[in-house]
């Protein structure tokens, strides 16, 4: 990822200029529900800058480019800002950014949440945008007083000039300071000086997500609304051929059944009568190509085109030939399912349709693709569309779809209720609904030489590519290599001198989509599994091959070195317990992790312990690092003991979560993590926590049983 | 014609007996502190107390409330005084939020019966509960934080 880039000056004072003051009312968020302190919404606030207002009342409301989605950037963002303006810390409100250019994600060029780059990408600007407005205000006060800015300080919210003893709070400024030119430039404070940054704070959202009042896209409502659910295809690309809505409509409160191009929509008064409405509708469907695509096929299909090299991702010397010179040579395959996401809040969008304009509310990763998608079916431009985006309970990729499927459906179902609506999908429909974690077959080979040390490695890779077919394809395939489908095997840190890594991309019709830890949610797997298997074979212990191999890689090697330490590598454990260890880079992140788990005679799995170290460069709330590493482990685990999408005669074979299972509390193990403490440029934390654990947790069943696992979920029939 | 009481003062609703509560709850009270997770009593993101004991209320036909006591996470405090609350943010337990309400609701069941529960208590307890973020371990921990706060407060 390169460097942040600023916005230029001029652009961002442009835009700031146009979407100041009275126009930027958006989503109101209420963070302080208990403090007794009036929202600003209808006090005089100034915008200081597109990303922060102050009010009258000394309200600073930190605009967040940015979704909340549990990862904390309605926390990491203020942080970032208020380090630099100063103002008081419980003065601090978030709000949503509407959809605008000047919001777009400093990297990736439209507004979006995700890739683990919140911080990272938006270190520079947030700060440089508190810096911005303290100035403005320093200097509102300097003009006020008569004396010169550089004899003013700031001190919590409030610009103190010393000599003469006087004092203005940024709320009696602001409305002079939003009047005044932005400076060119402004220099930053050096880290050494951070009062914030680094400091463990407490998330602003805690205290509205504790007694019911934070506000998710399915808590919206809107005059007038109905409540939609839509019947979908049994099968991905199917099509309605005879729709009977007779018995549905007899359904008190349901009030409109018509096609749409995903299904059938039944609009009702209220989601109960929606939902029941829907149970009795009668449709033939023309179940289209994919009735007959089944997981037992799709793995022998897989497994069968692994037999030979696909593209090649990337070839460093003599791959063939040293694994043919090898004194000793292993091979073996590894299997992982498609994975819905899953998030405990099922995909909504509230969408208010009129003849020249299109108020959408949701909870999206996506603002600038989704405007795109329901301008188009709108028939509007996109600046007539208005997005607020809502908290998101839970996103984990699957709201930053590439075609919007949950908005634009959402636009096509206002269309025919002709009223505002409210889509929502049960369960069912979410983890029916495709958009699935790839699924993926490795394939391995290694040579060792006679030391036992791998002196070649051969991977090919099997699986869709999640960006084929979409606006992102000229950005990520190249040569026919996705990069997210080899990413984490590819880029390896392992210093192994011959390595190929090869790709094979099938056509399947199942929808595919980015899920925590994209591509690096298989290969963390499968290439932390397979180089466990080499250091056995070759009479290595696993923690140290890892650190021989990681000689060049001082990072890793730093994060390996603290986890296995932490973890007491290799001491004693109670009877019937074993340690497995993995490391993973992505993200820009350096993660090594330590499970601790026994295996009973019937196979169950017990994970009892995983120590975690991380690099993520310098740390914005180091309690949310711990946060995100913790539920990145848990989330990793789920993956590793629990669910898998499977497919039938097209059909998918799950519906809810009893054969969707989640990881709960009683399976969920003690975890520790250690952070490294570091002066170099933040990197991704949301994700990085995924893809160790589920390799450390097979090396540790591994290392207490004998027992190799090459395909997830984790089976109790195949341990038993 | 449903009457019952909810966070404390009597309300009536129209919804056809068999609507279930957590809809009454939120397409017709307008209360949505309480989730929508699963529709199938699997999740516990829909958990309200009916007379004191947890219930899901995705699955719980408004007919069954009749007459009876329903406290929501609106009806849990006032003022986020409740040391379940308290002990949430003092941990920072949340995520993206959304099970919280329901996290919340069965752990307050349980410090009701067991005002000083085990791990194994809480596993029990709240095992109905599921959290896509993974944020179990702070929940763990801000029950017992809550107990011991509860405890010092009675102590007092």
């Amino acid at each position: 990822m390169s460097a942040p880039a600023m916005v230029s000056r001029r652009a961002f004072l442009r835009t700031s200029a146009a979407v100041g003051g009275g126009l930027l009312v958006t989503w109101h968020v209420p963070f302080r529900p208990e403090g007794g302190e009036a929202l600003a919404a209808d006090k005089d606030t100034y915008a200081i800058n597109a990303f922060v207002r102050i009010g009258s009342d000394e309200s600073v409301t930190v605009i967040a480019a940015h979704s909340e989605m549990g990862q904390g950037a309605y926390t990491s963002l203020p942080m970032l800002l208020n380090e630099e303006l100063e103002a008081d810390w419980a003065k601090i409100r978030v709000e949503a950014a509407p959809v605008d250019k000047v919001y777009n994600h400093p990297v990736f060029g439209i507004q979006m949440t995700g890739g683990s780059t919140t911080s990272p990408a938006e270190w520079t600007r947030y700060r440089k945008m508190g810096a911005v407005a303290r100035v403005m205000l320093v200097e509102a006060a300097a003009k006020q007083w008569g004396v010169d800015s550089t004899s003013c300080h700031v001190a919590k919210g409030v610009v103190i000039h010393e000599k003469t003893n006087r004092r203005a709070t940024y709320g009696q400024l602001a409305n002079a300071a939003a009047q005044l030119t932005a400076p060119a430039d402004v220099p930053l404070k050096e880290p050494k000086n951070f009062t914030l940054i680094g400091k463990p704070m407490k998330r602003l959202d805690t205290p509205s997500k504790t007694n019911g009042t934070a506000k998710f896209g399915l808590d919206v409502m809107i005059p007038g609304m109905l409540t939609a659910v839509v019947l979908r295809p049994p099968v991905f690309g199917g099509k309605v051929r005879k729709l009977d809505g007779s018995e549905a409509l007899k359904i008190p409160g349901v009030k409109v059944v018509e096609q749409v191009p995903s299904g059938v929509a039944i609009v009702a008064e209220k989601f109960w009568a929606a939902k029941q409405g829907r149970d009795k509708l009668n449709v033939e469907w023309d179940l289209g190509p994919n009735a007959g695509i089944s997981t037992e096929q799709m793995l022998q299909d897989f497994a069968q085109a692994s037999q030979k090299p696909g593209n090649i991702a990337k070839k460093v010397g003599d791959p063939a030939g040293a694994l043919k010179s090898a004194a000793k040579t292993i091979t073996a395959t590894y299997d992982v399912p498609y994975l819905a996401h899953a998030m405990m809040e099922p995909l909504n969008c509230v969408v208010d349709l009129r003849a020249d304009s299109c108020e959408i509310w949701t909870g999206t990763q996506f603002e600038t693709v989704d405007r795109a998608n329901a301008a188009r079916v709108a028939g509007l431009p996109p600046e007539k569309v208005k997005i607020n985006t809502t908290l998101l309970g839970g996103g984990f990729g699957r709201r930053a779809n590439p075609a919007s499927d949950f908005v634009v459906e959402a636009v096509h179902v206002a269309k025919v209720a002709k009223a505002p609506v409210k889509v929502v999908w049960t369960r069912d429909d979410d983890l029916k609904g495709g958009w699935y974690r790839p699924m993926w077959h490795d394939r391995f080979s290694a040579g060792l030489d006679a030391s036992g040390e791998p002196v070649s490695w051969m991977h090919t890779i099997v699986g869709q590519s999640i960006a084929e077919g979409t606006p992102f394809e000229p950005m990520m395939v190249k040569n026919g290599v996705d990069v997210a489908s080899v990413e984490g095997a590819a880029d390896t840190l392992y210093g192994i001198p011959n390595l190929q890594v090869d790709l094979h991309t099938p056509k399947i019709g199942v929808p595919v989509q980015w899920w925590r830890s994209v591509g690096h949610s298989h290969t963390g797997f499968s290439v932390e599994a397979f180089l466990d298997e080499v250091a056995h074979a070759g009479g290595k212990d696993p923690y140290e091959l890892r650190r021989k191999l990681l000689a060049k890689q001082p990072r890793m090697l730093a994060v390996l070195e603290l986890a296995a330490q932490k973890a007491k590598w290799g001491s004693k454990l109670p009877p019937g317990v074993a340690q497995g260890i993995a490391t993973h880079f992505s993200f820009d992140s350096y993660v090594a992790q330590v499970v601790e788990a026994s295996v009973e005679n019937n196979g169950t799995v017990h994970v009892h312990r995983v120590v975690c170290a991380v690099d993520c460069g310098m740390v914005i709330n180091p309690d949310t690092v711990k946060a995100q590493m913790e539920g990145g482990i848990i989330f990793g685990l789920t993956a590793a003991l629990k669910t898998e999408i499977t497919l039938k005669n097209g059909r998918v074979e799950q519906t809810n979560f009893h054969d969707y299972q989640i990881l709960r509390m009683f399976e969920s193990p003690e975890i520790e993590v250690h952070i490294i403490p570091s002066t170099e440029s933040p990197t991704g934390v949301g994700e990085p926590g995924v893809p160790p654990v589920a390799p450390a947790l097979t090396n540790a069943i591994f290392a207490a049983t004998g027992k190799r696992v090459r395909r997830l979920p984790i089976r109790a029939s195949d341990l038993a | 014609m449903t009457t019952f009481f909810l966070n404390g003062k009597q309300v009536q609703v129209e919804d056809d007996p068999s609507t279930p509560l957590l809809w009454v709850l939120r397409d017709s009270l307008g209360i949505t502190g309480t989730k929508y997770g699963c529709g199938m009593a699997l999740c516990g993101a829909c958990t309200v107390h009916l007379d004191g004991k947890a219930i899901r209320s995705c699955v719980a036909p408004v007919s069954r409330v009749e007459g009876k006591h329903v406290t929501t996470i609106e009806g849990l405090s006032d003022n986020l005084s409740h040391p379940l609350q308290k002990a949430w943010i003092e941990l920072d337990v949340p995520q993206c939020g959304y099970c919280q309400s329901g996290q919340i609701m069965s752990a307050a069941v349980l410090l009701n019966e067991n005002p000083e529960p085990t791990d194994k208590d809480i596993d029990e307890a709240m095992s109905g509960n599921i959290c896509r973020c993974g944020t179990y371990p702070r929940i763990r921990k801000a029950i017992h934080r809550a107990a011991k706060m509860s405890g010092e407060r009675r102590t007092k």
